[in-house]
């Protein structure tokens, strides 16, 4: 263990889910942006503007590619929040005349859940669709809900709490049967799992720059053109993005973005097979050694560089402090202010007891194996000292079931 | 979350983990909180017969403040009689710990701890 130490570098990054580290090569391609190529994208009237533009599509190109869209469909904004936003409150303003349902999922994004809200403020009808213990949607429960009024449906590719890869191409095919509009979050999925808006119909896609080793502040919305899907923009102005979204572009962002989605296609496949296997030892490691300890989510239908688990009887936040050399995420929101668990696991039926004691751990391209192998025997030492530690523990071993107690609820 | 140094020690270099026989007639057993709300706290408390608390135990499942508010009332009531044990204030507990707002509840439980250890030893003995 301390041969390893030596070698790893403090604190191990295991949180791909909040951010990635940009790639260097993202950032060489970048660099002339900010200092020699700085001319306005937009300008048409001399040759450094014209040199950005020519830049900007190229990345427009290479985004498309990655999704099977053509480049004149995507729509560059700042990030996964705003492509979503413009997505959901966009089609719903544009089309509010004609239909005025949306259906999405309990455990979507809280920036797809909150745009909602606010549709329904406005008078839109939003359904929440439950998910099934394994985090997946029933694709039944789809069809009942759909009806004439129904606009659009939106569910995510990846779930960013619990990794799971919702049957986007089965929804795709639902949706185009009974003239739904489908939007998809795939801001987890990008650059990670294969994307085809052709295969999967998809009429639009929210992409974001950091969560696939480009820039932060960039993303992009692909937007159907055939059939068209209109929008009503949230950012007016100059017209720029085809008049969906307004203002300069940022150049060396999007030109980042690009080159992330270059290297994505590249690399997509080896990226998948290195996370999996480093994935699939932590699990069988973690999960199938250690006693009362449980993935959250379905184990098939899943990114492997997403995993949630829950280590009954130790709460989460004493656990992120025993391995303060990992930085993770816990399941639960008790970092914050509020003590609520996590609405994604309790949408699965995960009992508030056990969403206290989960942890996300995130793996990406930059991960090693010996990072895996260190934060496995972190882990394990982790557990053994915080469950000495428990109440809950020594009851559960003493055979007292835990639910028979009158607990002083506060 | 930040915590401070304190919290961190007792975190690090928790004072008196363990158990004691509850069924013993000088232990007294506190088990305050609840699993769903994230933090269960389990006191225990040896007493003389002249209401002296001679030893302290705990377990507790919850944050780092919650762990170091425990750890850190073992350390307190050792030698205390029960009438100064139950004089413990969670508003100690919040200034020695340097506890944020959204932690105060966890000096609650440690002082619920306490009286809930006391009154059982009472039960017990009465």
């Amino acid at each position: 263990m301390d041969d390893i130490k030596i070698k790893l570098k403090f604190p191990i990054y295991m949180d791909y889910q909040a951010t990635t580290p940009m790639d260097p090569r993202v950032l060489d391609a970048m660099l002339p942006y900010f200092t020699e190529k700085f001319g306005n994208p937009h300008s048409r009237s001399h040759s450094m503007g014209w040199e950005s533009g020519e830049a900007i599509e190229i990345a427009r190109k290479q985004v498309a590619g990655l999704i099977g869209a053509n480049s004149k469909e995507i729509i560059f904004t700042s990030g996964a929040t705003e492509s979503n936003n413009l997505a959901i409150k966009g089609a719903a303003q544009f089309y509010k005349d004609q239909k005025n349902h949306i259906i999405t999922v309990k455990t979507e994004h809280k920036c797809i859940l909150d745009a909602c809200r606010h549709l329904e403020q406005l008078g839109f009808e939003v359904t929440y669709l439950p998910v099934n213990e394994d985090g997946l949607l029933d694709l039944n429960l789809l069809k009942l809900a759909i009806k004439n009024e129904t606009l659009m449906v939106s569910v995510m590719a990846v779930n960013n709490e619990i990794g799971v890869i919702q049957p986007i191409k089965e929804i795709g095919s639902i949706c185009k049967e009974r003239g739904v509009l489908f939007h998809t979050d795939a801001a987890q999925a990008f650059g990670k799992i294969p994307l085809d808006v052709e295969e999967m119909n998809i009429d639009m896609l929210s992409i974001s720059g950091h969560k696939a080793y480009g820039p932060k502040g960039i993303g992009a919305l692909y937007v159907r053109r055939k059939p068209r899907v209109r929008l009503e923009p949230l950012i007016n102005g100059g017209g720029q993005e085809r008049g969906f979204r307004s203002g300069t572009l940022p150049t060396p962002l999007v030109v980042g973005l690009g080159e992330a989605a270059k290297i994505a296609a590249e690399s997509m496949k080896e990226d998948y097979q290195i996370i999996k296997k480093l994935s699939d030892k932590f699990c069988t490691r973690i999960l199938d050694s250690i006693p009362d300890v449980y993935l959250n989510g379905s184990r098939d239908m899943r990114w492997p560089g997403c995993i949630n688990i829950s280590f009954a009887y130790i709460e989460g936040e004493s656990m992120i402090l025993a391995i303060k050399e990992l930085a993770v995420s816990s399941g639960s929101a008790c970092t914050s202010a509020s003590l609520e668990p996590s609405y994604v696991l309790r949408a699965l039926g995960v009992e508030e007891e056990l969403a206290h004691t989960s942890i996300r751990f995130g793996f990406g391209r930059f991960t090693t194996e010996e990072e895996i192998d260190y934060t496995i025997s972190v882990l394990e030492g982790a557990v053994q000292k915080l469950r000495d530690m428990s109440p809950l523990w020594e009851m559960a071993q003493e055979g007292i079931d835990l639910k028979s107690i009158k607990w002083s609820d506060h | 979350m930040a915590y401070s140094e304190k919290v961190i020690n007792h975190y690090e270099n928790p004072r008196n983990v363990g158990s004691m026989d509850k069924n013993s007639k000088d232990v007294g057993t506190g088990l305050v909180g609840a699993p769903s709300c994230g933090d269960v706290m389990k006191l225990q408390l040896k007493i003389s017969k002249d209401g002296v608390i001679e030893d302290a135990k705990f377990k507790t499942f919850g944050c780092g403040s919650a762990i170091a508010s425990s750890s850190l009332i073992t350390e307190w009531v050792k030698g205390k009689t029960l009438d100064e044990a139950q004089k413990i204030k969670n508003i100690d507990i919040v200034e020695h710990l340097s506890l944020p707002p959204v932690k105060i509840h966890c000096s609650v439980l440690a002082e619920d701890a306490i009286k809930s250890a006391i009154s059982d030893y009472k039960k017990k003995n009465s």
